[in-house]
């Protein structure tokens, strides 16, 4: 408990709120890095996933939906540090490897569940859409998007935390942001700083699942939270 | 450990991905780290199963603990795994333990929405007929309702069995990481053959454990075998995304 208590002091000590090693620094660079991977993940992966699920039929569409679905389960047995370390061992420089990791582990989640979520949508309701006389287009974006919202916002927000922490991790081949109080504190046995730089990160964890939660009741359409 | 790893050539320039012989000279380190890779990521689903089957079912029985009871666990799915380890070294220093906690953490928050949809995919004319055949509520429990609830907790199980075997390797940076020890090794040394290794192994690791997960689940359900085992194929296929949560790290 006194190691836990030692951390909390570790926040008030004058050095660690400026500087490069400081936190307000730190934070900054995760928050750049995760956002940067988060920006283009998102930009892959949605428009597939909303496309994927939208054309349904025909068995090329059903072969895409099951592949998305394998390619999901299969990179849950991915073994993230061992891609970071490979990726930068293999290319031997530093930001733009350590980004592919991220972005090819927070994939699958987007892709799976705007997938599924358009998917489910309730056929009775997309037959509605195209007797109102409807284009494809005008399905997907009134009707089929906005159903589907719950599930699109659970995909990127396990996306965002999954970037968050796979960031968290890559300060051990390199790369700056909170992770680096974690890394260094761990080499230089100050567990303090280890400890400090914990917490950060679950802070940082949780307030991404506030504003996801917060996102999710703004944006979800009433009538569908009342479902779900 | 390193100590005991055979010299290797510095350098990346010619370096090879791959140096066959250094796997044949280090097999009984990689058996090692196979072992304590499997240890640590089979007893938290083990020990997971055994917590979240109660708990499930009080969910299931009473539902008001379920919404609070999800939420905490979700929070909990929520923190980065190397976060949870480094804050238990304070409690349980570099042990096995610390890395056991927070992966017995992450199967719970997978495996109680299992239990509680499992039981919730028991059709309620089937808990009719069973009571009027005077079935009592343990019984019924034991031989009617958790059987049916079996393919929804399995995949459960084979979620939280997978993403823990990739897990464990994020234990490496505190020193207990099973295969993930390789990871670092090789970082350690710049040398990409011991992570291929590890990364080959987890994978084969992972869909071994599936695999036999699978097994397991055809064996406790034989009647799914009698049907038209297309459509449940068909259904099982639907079901998988319904749980689209990916392991936080």
């Amino acid at each position: 408990m006194n190691a836990i208590l030692d951390a909390i002091r570790w926040f008030f000590h004058g050095e660690q709120w400026h500087g490069t090693d400081g936190i307000p620094h730190r934070l900054s660079e995760h928050l750049w890095y995760s956002g940067l991977a988060f920006a283009i993940t998102v930009a892959i992966a949605l428009p597939l996933g909303l496309l994927l699920g939208h054309v349904r039929r025909g068995r090329a569409a059903s072969f895409f939906g099951f592949s998305v679905i394998a390619s999901a389960n299969g990179a849950r047995a991915l073994p993230t540090l061992g891609l970071l370390i490979l990726a930068v061992l293999v290319t031997s420089s530093s930001l733009v490897p350590t980004l592919i990791p991220l972005i090819v582990l927070a994939i699958p989640p987007v892709l799976v569940n705007a997938y599924t979520g358009v998917q489910q949508v309730e056929p009775g309701l997309r037959d509605a859409a195209e007797g109102m006389g409807m284009t494809g287009t005008q399905v997907l974006w009134r009707v089929e998007a906005p159903v589907a919202l719950p599930l699109v916002l659970l995909g990127l927000r396990t996306a965002a935390i999954q970037i968050v922490s796979t960031a968290t991790i890559a300060a051990y081949v390199g790369l700056g942001g909170l992770g680096r109080f974690i890394v260094d504190g761990l080499k230089r046995q100050e567990y303090s700083s280890t400890a400090g730089g914990a917490i950060l990160v679950i802070l940082l964890a949780f307030l991404i699942q506030f504003v996801f939660a917060l996102l999710r009741r703004v944006a979800v359409s009433p009538g569908l939270r009342r479902t779900s | 450990m390193s100590a005991a790893l055979s010299p290797v050539a510095a350098g990346d320039n010619g370096e090879p991905l791959i140096r066959w012989d250094w796997i044949g000279h280090n097999s009984d380190i990689i058996t090692q780290a196979l072992n304590d890779h499997l240890v640590l990521s089979i007893v938290p689903v083990v020990l997971g199963l055994v917590i979240s089957l109660p708990i499930g079912l009080l969910c299931a029985r009473y539902r008001w603990l379920y919404a609070p009871v999800v939420g905490l666990t979700s929070v909990l799915y929520a923190i980065p795994a190397i976060a949870l380890f480094v804050v238990l070294v304070a409690f349980t220093g570099l042990t096995r333990t610390t890395v056991m906690i927070p992966l017995t953490l992450y199967t719970l928050s997978v495996l109680v929405p299992a239990v509680v949809d499992g039981m919730d995919s028991v059709p309620e004319h089937v808990r009719q007929a069973a009571t009027a055949m005077g079935f009592g509520t343990l019984r019924r429990l034991v031989q009617v309702e958790l059987p049916i609830a079996v393919p929804v907790v399995m995949a459960g199980l084979r979620v939280a069995t997978v993403s823990n075997i990739s897990l464990v390797s994020v234990g490496a940076l505190i020193g207990v990481g099973g295969l993930g020890q390789l990871f670092t090794d090789g970082f350690n040394r710049d040398f990409t053959t011991p992570i291929i290794v590890g990364i080959a192994l987890i994978i084969a690791l992972a869909i071994a454990a599936d695999v036999v997960l699978l097994v397991v689940q055809r064996l406790l359900t034989p009647w799914a075998r009698a049907g038209s085992s297309r459509r449940a194929a068909r259904r099982a296929v639907r079901a998988e995304p319904a749980m689209p949560e990916e392991a936080a790290l």
